[in-house]
């Protein structure tokens, strides 16, 4: 069984990189090899031009934030955060010196001589962070390492790996399955799915301008319509809707859309169209679902199809659209992109 | 006591004395098989040994005790220390230290091994550990001795491999009651290492490693630290034993080579002499709870304290 296939991937010095994708897509074998802790049947892994998929974990300027934090439990905070400096051989001094910039960077001095056991799941976190960064890694590879805290501390813990981060400058490789996470942390991102890249890109250009189905399905709400290409010229093809409406759309890079195709509008991209603004389409409203900060409608289309607007509560009361309307859809310029088949 | 007792507190006096009554029994065995026996030696190695063996009763008399540690010159009455016991007693305590260390170093990589294996095939492996138990101890300690004797199959081997030109004596040695223990004793070292080993979380492990710690640190560091509490038991249960060993140095040892179980067996055999006998009976369960009460100390000392 392959569990990873056609991995062609190059990552950024500084940069914080985020492997996203659902679980079993190969997001955490991936870091595994980058770790070390499994060896690829084929292939490189090149860190500064050097292949390193040969060397055992103990060799590599690699460190790894583990998901379960694995701390060890029979060493205190700082015997924790020092152990890799130890083992590199480093004079007693320098380690101390280390551990405690560590301390200070995730902010956990007073904690310093505690027995790992004594202190709670978000300072685990902290200590695991700084015991993976005190050996100056040249990549840091963080495992899903925010799935097991709350909500709350989860934000948190988002802004923090950040500036950490940023004050570093180390190289960040973030796996997780949380797409919010994803989108709020990384310089890049990369989908996987079924032990393959899907789309690799900014969160921008992941969000906006999915590739493909899976990508545009697994990041936020979508809505997909059909289409036929009429023209392409440029970066920009003209469609035609199934209402008979001829909207531009993006596409991928290196594809030339043509026939039937699929595009994908974001719901907040659409909006119900004014007495004067141009329709693409119309529909009947089926449920108007109210969320506080926003309000979803579902559309019924005439072929069939189910439209959705997320349109902000810019205003308190009632949003004035009530199910069984028949309304139309307006699109900000410029919001629809074709999908790669 | 007072008189005035509130209703509440009778009946929890009642049911105080209702609960002594119903663990009467249980009181009554342990005292039975544990203490009464222990009693009846510290009282017989405080009599006057008997003719025939057996003890004068009611005649008090430390001679047993004295004989333990010293012994008197046959012709006068000047005593130096009986060096005779003295020396078993020490060899006893190194063929047992160097029994458990045998036990720890060969039952360590097996244990490893063991629970290292997917849980299907685990159990098959503690089973097999588990089959010399089947067989009595008398006649796994026969086999061992088919083993190393002049013609038996570890001289065989090795002469016919061309390592040793004629046989090594290997019976009737210290080294044929190192072996033997080690051999006997082994399960009792490597079940509870296998307990604990199992329950080591191999994410720390994967852990040292990426943190710049070898095979070597990764073991010293973090492996052994955790697994103490399996070292600590494996070590009792077989140091315990080894200790009071009788079959094992009785077949393999020979006369020459007697352990602490042995001495003892002569002062209630041959020796006739069972106030003595008595004595280094306590005396090595004694020996037995200082080597514990150390080796615990030291050990939860070295890091297995905080698990």
């Amino acid at each position: 069984m392959t569990a990873l296939d056609g991995i062609n991937l190059t990552i950024r010095e500084n940069e914080f990189f985020t492997l996203l994708g659902p679980s079993g897509c190969g997001k955490t074998t991936l870091l595994r090899l980058i770790a070390g802790f499994d060896f690829p049947t084929t292939g490189e892994i090149l860190l500064h031009g050097e292949d390193i998929a040969p060397l055992p974990p103990f060799k590599r300027p690699v460190n790894t934030v583990f998901q379960s934090y694995a701390l060890f439990p029979h060493m205190t905070v700082a015997e924790n955060i020092g152990f890799g400096l130890k083992m590199l051989g480093k004079p007693a001094a320098e380690v101390k010196a280390r551990v405690d910039e560590m301390l200070e960077l995730v902010h956990m001095v007073p904690m310093r001589d505690r027995q790992v056991s004594q202190i709670s799941g978000g300072q685990q976190q902290r200590v695991a962070l700084a015991r993976a960064l005190a050996p100056k890694p040249k990549v840091l590879l963080l495992d899903e390492p925010l799935s097991a805290l709350d909500y709350k501390l989860r934000k948190e813990m988002q802004i923090e790996l950040k500036r950490v981060q940023a004050e570093t400058g180390i190289t960040f490789i973030f796996v997780t399955h949380d797409q919010e996470e994803a989108l709020t942390m990384s310089d890049r991102i990369a989908v996987m799915s079924t032990g393959s890249l899907r789309q690799v890109g900014s969160p921008w250009d992941i969000y906006d301008r999915p590739a493909e189905r899976f990508v545009a399905d697994f990041i936020g709400e979508t809505n997909f319509l059909e289409a036929d290409v009429l023209s392409v010229e440029g970066d920009r093809a003209r469609v035609r809707l199934a209402s008979g409406t001829e909207i531009p759309a993006t596409f991928p890079d290196q594809t030339t859309p043509s026939g039937k195709v699929t595009v994908v509008i974001r719901p907040e991209h659409a909006r119900i169209a004014g007495p004067d603004s141009a329709s693409v389409q119309s529909g009947t409203v089926e449920t108007v679902v109210y969320l506080g900060t926003d309000t979803h409608i579902h559309i019924r289309l005439g072929d069939g199809a189910l439209f959705m607007i997320r349109q902000q509560n810019a205003r308190s009361g009632h949003c004035g659209i009530t199910e069984g309307d028949t309304v139309g859809i307006e699109l900000s310029d410029d919001v629809a992109q074709i999908l790669r088949d | 006591m007072s008189a005035m007792k509130t209703a509440p507190e009778n009946a929890r006096s009642r049911d105080i004395k209702n609960r002594w009554l119903l663990s009467l029994p249980a009181l009554l065995i342990i005292f039975i098989a544990a203490a009464g026996p222990l009693l009846v030696m510290l009282l017989y190695s405080f009599m006057a040994k008997g003719d025939y063996g057996d003890v004068k009763f009611g005649e008090f008399s430390s001679e047993g005790w004295f004989s333990v540690f010293f012994q008197r010159d046959m012709f006068d009455d000047t005593f130096g220390l009986a060096t005779a016991h003295l020396s078993i007693i020490w060899r006893s305590l190194q063929l047992s230290f160097f029994t458990t260390l045998l036990t720890v170093i060969l039952g360590f990589p097996t244990a490893y091994f063991i629970a290292t294996r997917p849980p299907s095939t685990r159990e098959i492996w503690v089973f097999l550990v588990t089959i010399p138990f089947w067989t009595n101890l008398l006649i796994r300690t026969f086999a061992m001795q088919q083993v190393i004797r002049n013609e038996g199959l570890l001289n065989n081997a090795l002469i016919w491999l061309g390592v040793i030109s004629s046989p090594l004596q290997i019976m009737y040695t210290d080294t044929a009651n190192l072996l033997g223990m080690t051999y006997v004793y082994l399960p009792l070292m490597v079940l509870p290492l296998y307990a604990s080993i199992e329950k080591l979380d191999f994410r720390l492990v994967e852990a040292g490693y990426d943190l710049y710690a070898n095979r070597f640190q990764v073991l010293r560091r973090i492996v052994i630290p955790l697994v103490m509490p399996g070292i600590i038991a494996g070590s009792i249960l077989v140091f315990i034993p080894s200790l009071g060993a009788y079959v094992i140095p009785r077949v393999l040892g020979g006369g020459k080579n007697m352990m602490l179980g042995n001495l003892i067996e002569m002062q209630f055999g041959a020796g006739r002499n069972w106030p003595l006998g008595a004595a280094m009976s306590i005396t090595l369960m004694a020996l037995v709870m200082i080597a514990l009460i150390f080796y615990v100390r030291n050990a939860s000392r070295s890091g297995a304290g905080h698990v």
